[in-house]
């Protein structure tokens, strides 16, 4: 049965697209049916994150306009056979989704794919409202600094009340993915530490992705890091996020720089 | 998903009664208005987003002295959304409607309960147990996050969870938080100055009792982060305390 995932965070610029592209691509990896859907109409970078730019003919809103039908739309993954990109128009803005093009979208997606991941832009209005609208389970994307926490918290109380699930009286699953984290950073006392986040959003927690070059790089050379260098510590967090995704039982680790003992001393499991 | 096609409804009008806050100015008006400054230097957000109702039982005024003091309660950042206490007589185009039949809140009779930026509907919040003939109270046992807003005038409010940064619990009776009150709290809203706020830990944006306030700024650093209650001393100055 097909999982509908929202990556969203309220917050911009704290991770939602490179989430979406690793997460999606770590989910791919063993043959199971990804496709990552673009919300970010205006503004698309999933794109650009997957290194799919040049190949992009029709977009979410051709496909929800009817100009374009949807298999049309989609890109296979040139990596990975069963990872699939559902870009955004960068010509158009939000106004051009609507909830009926949207529904049918997502429905006829449910039919071909496993996993379906929606990558909501930031803010709270019509696009990130319209990617979580069908949502069946959420990954609520923060950086550990209280703008980005707070408007996680503001997030999970809109997809508590805004979404179909909700709606009918059913509970949205949602998982805490905490991304560019540097614990030599948090044991400063220059970013919130984990239990902090965890005690202000009481959200369960998915995976802690450490802060990281790797990151930025795959990124300019449109490659989800979980694919670009998948021995990495970025990578690694991401595949055991997806293995937790899938219903795994894995064991969390605070990243932690390796730069020896000092680290060590630091090292601890989380909740 | 049939069901999620828009039908088209034919237009629909209920009734339905909202909080709102009144304030009564008091002759002199220039000086009530002074009084009011004083109290914005202090929080100049207090009104921000809130419903207000003028009261003007308490003064006599024309026509044009009523738009004056909308105008200059605008200019503070006041809406105002209805005028009551005055002889509709005296009203004119471009006030603000006449309220009839407004009347304090604390009122056996169950209203809305609360209220939402963003309603949850059916699990978490439930109806308060308005038929019973016990003192009415309403639990909730998730987290209030930012930007919901909780209205019970009946009672007491218990929050099992937290109350996020930015979020609002409005309460005729008591509060209880057993999990960090980040966000507002305002006891005794219907005119309650018994009313206190309990909470596991403190960090709030603003505490208030019977609309006397204190914002974060004024709550001392000892007391933050622990267990606390705040109420009203005999001089209708809210206090806080340590509770252990």
């Amino acid at each position: 049965m097909a999982q509908v995932l929202v990556v969203t965070s309220g917050k911009g610029g704290v991770g939602k697209t490179t989430s979406t592209a690793a997460l999606g691509a770590a989910l791919a990896h063993d043959g199971t049916k990804v496709v990552v859907i673009d919300f970010d109409v205006g503004l698309r970078n999933l794109d650009l994150v997957m290194g799919a730019e040049r190949r992009v003919v029709f977009d979410l809103v051709n496909v929800i306009n009817g100009v374009a039908k949807l298999p049309q739309a989609l890109i296979r993954d040139k990596r990975l056979e069963s990872l699939h990109l559902l870009p955004a128009s960068q010509t158009r803005d939000k106004d051009a989704l609507t909830e009926d093009g949207v529904a049918k979208v997502i429905d006829e997606l449910r039919e071909k794919f496993d996993w379906i991941i929606c990558d909501s832009p930031a803010g709270i209005e019509r696009g990130a409202t319209l990617a979580m609208r069908y949502a069946d389970a959420a990954i609520i994307v923060t950086n550990p600094e209280v703008s980005s926490v707070r408007d996680s918290d503001r997030i999970i109380g809109l997809l508590d009340s805004k979404t179909v699930k909700a709606e009918r009286g059913e509970r949205i699953d949602k998982h805490l993915l905490i991304t560019r984290y540097s614990s030599s950073r948090a044991a400063r006392g220059e970013m919130l530490s984990i239990d902090d986040v965890l005690e202000i959003l009481s959200t369960p927690l998915l995976g802690i992705i450490p802060e990281s070059q790797e990151v930025l790089r795959a990124s300019n050379v449109g490659s989800p890091v979980t694919l670009s260098n998948p021995l990495g510590a970025p990578a690694r967090a991401y595949f055991d996020a997806a293995r937790r995704l899938k219903g795994e039982q894995v064991s969390m680790s605070v990243p932690s720089e390796n730069r020896g003992i000092f680290n060590r001393l630091f090292a601890r499991k989380a909740a | 998903m049939s069901s999620l096609v828009r039908q088209r409804h034919s237009l629909m009008f209920r009734p339905r009664s909202y909080m709102a806050f009144a304030i009564a100015p008091q002759p002199p008006v220039v000086d009530w208005l002074s009084d009011l400054d004083a109290s914005l230097a202090r929080s100049e957000a207090f009104f921000a987003g809130q419903h207000v109702a003028l009261d003007l039982s308490a003064v006599n005024l024309s026509p044009s002295a009523i738009g004056q003091l909308v105008t200059n309660l605008e200019e503070r950042n006041i809406r105002v959304l209805g005028i009551e206490g005055i002889d509709p007589a005296k009203w004119q185009a471009g006030l603000p409607p006449v309220l009839r039949g407004g009347r304090t809140a604390r009122s056996a009779e169950p209203s809305a309960a609360i209220t939402a930026a963003d309603p949850a509907p059916a699990p978490g919040p439930a109806r308060p147990a308005s038929q019973s003939p016990e003192p009415a109270s309403l639990m909730i046992e998730d987290p209030v996050r930012s930007g919901q807003s909780v209205i019970f005038t009946e009672g007491d409010v218990t929050v099992l969870g937290s109350v996020g940064s930015g979020a609002e619990i409005v309460a005729g009776g008591s509060i209880h938080v057993y999990g960090t009150l980040r966000g507002r709290a305002l006891a005794g809203a219907t005119g309650n100055a018994r009313a206190r706020i309990f909470c596991h830990r403190i960090e709030a944006e603003l505490l208030a009792i019977n609309s006397y306030y204190r914002t974060a700024d004024d709550i001392e650093d000892s007391l933050r982060r622990r267990p606390a209650q705040a109420w009203l001393d005999a001089g209708n100055t809210l206090q806080i305390s340590a509770m252990n």
